[in-house]
């Protein structure tokens, strides 16, 4: 091959600084956040959270009222219950759009194109998310209980943060709300479809729990406490002590569950940044 | 630069690129021409590190995509003008790709600028034509101020007001010193835009050439041709390697040889010819003679 000659040619004046530092997580943590902060299915997803578990902690409440507290009851448990049961089901849809809404309009590819580091891409993807989901699910696990306790109250059946684990039962919450979203967020890199994931995540929430309950009750009984759905996660939003001898305590169910996201989490990452996009 | 040496992608059974090498340099405009379904756009994806090749490899700037420091600072990409979510406003669309390299807002608002997208850049893309959507994507490959730049099919859809606006800046931004490499399957919209060509047909290469050189070679193997010994003419030709087709004016069109030769032809044999000029082959003629074997869907023409 020849050698090109290039005529001489005056250095062309940058119109954009020079990178000080290779780009990598602390701009892309940045991006990631103007990205879920832009787009309006966001604030629906979280209003619609803020609204179901709110609702719910309202509505058991007045029913504890009207109808007397059973011998199971729990103070912290009436109120955040909500944010467990139905919370999770709402954020487990954001956390599936924040990847797959990606694939589905196609903007994966230029957001490759600028951040081709896909594992800092996959990563401050999902720090953003779960930022986001545990500030907005911290609020309203917060406004769950005290709403809950102010109507608890007029029966003086109320508790409050003072007594023991139900700052836990709050916060844990919060935070199991977040590792489900985080589930599916590891679903949605799988998948790479809205509905796809959000099917697998709800089959996993509902349909495995309840298939599990059909075995032979020792059986049942044996795997309980292993369930990723179901009875198994009532002792986190309980400030109670013991719950079924057949289930962990609250932070050792919180652990199953983060055992869960985290391998989805792993098996999504190494999806996403091994499938051509 | 661009450089891809013995790129290769197959889809299972499909081969999508095949054994392509070839070298994208500074200071033109390169077009990059093949049928529908030539691999122009894999390769593209490939250059880009979205799609793994399976064979060869494809360096920008002598690294890997992914390994280039500031991506978005050496490589500006159009792939799909409507690959963005259109629920974000085309500021925060730009803002979101800016913040990743750590490219200031206020050259957001330049892009936003050099674009002509000022009046709907609150808006939400979801609502833009196609020509606003190509001027989005092209902001975009705009913000780090690269040296190179690719464009997958960007007049696609564009009216020709849009067409002449996308021409004069790949043409600016090759004088600038960029490299500037845009595809496209119309031979027409290279003509006054590209310096030098890549065509591929079926994911090979067919033409690694200067546009100039394309313009001549193409030119130079046709003439048209009047004699009344059009048989004695068509033999003698079709012995020499050229081929005759003869339209209803009673006009000969030779290909395949230079007009020279077909009037050395004539005499050597003795033909009558009333009149032999060089043919004016249009580009996209030759263009489609060059892809005729790989155009990979051809519709059948009766008659």
């Amino acid at each position: 091959m020849t050698t090109a000659t290039v005529p001489a040619r005056p250095a062309r004046i940058r119109a954009v600084p020079p990178a000080s530092r290779r780009p990598g997580l602390p701009g892309t943590l940045r991006s990631e956040l103007t990205k879920i902060l832009s787009v309006r299915s966001t604030y629906w997803t979280l209003l619609a959270q803020a609204v179901a578990s709110i609702g719910w902690s309202v509505l058991f409440c007045e029913g504890t009222i009207s109808h007397g507290a059973g011998p199971d009851f729990n103070a912290a448990q009436a109120s955040l219950t909500g944010q467990v049961a139905l919370g999770e089901l709402v954020i487990v849809v954001l956390g599936a759009l924040v990847i797959t809404s990606e694939y589905s309009t196609g903007m994966i590819r230029t957001s490759l194109a600028v951040m081709p580091r896909r594992a800092v891409l996959y990563t401050a993807k999902a720090m953003v998310f779960a930022a986001v989901t545990l500030t907005m699910s911290l609020v309203t696990s917060f406004v769950d209980f005290f709403v809950g306790q102010a109507i608890l109250s007029s029966k003086h059946l109320n508790t409050t943060l003072a007594q023991p684990d139900v700052l836990r039962a709050v916060l844990l919450s919060a935070a199991i709300v977040t590792v489900f979203g985080l589930f599916a967020y590891g679903a949605g890199a799988l998948i790479r479809h809205t509905a796809g994931a959000i099917t697998a995540m709800l089959g996993m929430i509902f349909l495995i729990p309840l298939l599990a309950q059909a075995l032979p009750t020792p059986w049942y009984q044996s795997i309980q406490r292993w369930l990723p759905g179901g009875s198994a996660l009532s002792p986190i939003p309980s400030s109670a002590p013991a719950h079924s001898p057949f289930l962990f305590s609250a932070w050792g169910e919180f652990g199953v569950f983060c055992g869960y996201a985290a391998v989805l989490l792993v098996i999504g990452a190494w999806s996403f940044i091994r499938r051509d996009a | 630069m661009i450089e891809a040496r013995g790129l290769s992608k197959r889809y299972g059974d499909k081969v999508a690129v095949d054994d392509l090498s070839f070298m994208v340099r500074p200071g033109r405009v390169t077009g990059f021409l093949g049928p529908n379904g030539a691999g122009k756009t894999t390769t593209m994806r490939m250059i880009l590190g979205l799609d793994r090749p399976t064979a060869g490899s494809v360096t920008v700037n002598g690294k890997h995509f992914a390994g280039l420091y500031s991506a978005m600072r050496e490589v500006g990409a159009l792939l799909d003008a409507t690959a963005v979510h259109g629920g974000r406003s085309a500021y925060r669309h730009l803002l979101c790709l800016a913040q990743t390299n750590s490219i200031p807002r206020s050259r957001v608002n330049e892009v936003i600028g050099i674009v002509g997208l000022e009046d709907v850049a609150g808006k939400r893309s979801k609502g833009f034509s196609l020509g606003m959507s190509q001027r989005l994507g092209i902001a975009a490959a705009l913000l780090g101020d690269p040296d190179v730049l690719m464009f997958d099919e960007p007049v696609n859809g564009l009216d020709p007001e849009g067409i002449r606006w996308i021409r004069l800046l790949m043409r600016s931004l090759a004088a600038e010193g960029r490299t500037v490499f845009v595809s496209s399957h119309l031979m027409s919209e290279m003509e006054n835009t590209a310096d030098h060509l890549i065509v591929i047909g079926r994911g090979k290469l067919i033409a690694d050439c200067p546009m100039a050189e394309f313009i001549a070679d193409a030119t130079a193997q046709a003439s048209v041709v009047k004699t009344p010994d059009d048989q004695k003419l068509a033999d003698a030709v079709d012995a020499a390697g050229g081929s005759v087709q003869r339209d209803q004016a009673g006009e000969l069109t030779v290909r395949g040889l230079p007009a020279e030769r077909v009037g050395e032809l004539a005499l050597a044999h003795g033909i009558l010819l009333h009149y032999l000029a060089p043919a004016r082959v249009s580009l996209e003629e030759a263009f489609m003679e060059l892809t005729a074997d790989s155009v990979e869907y051809q519709a059948k023409m009766e008659g």
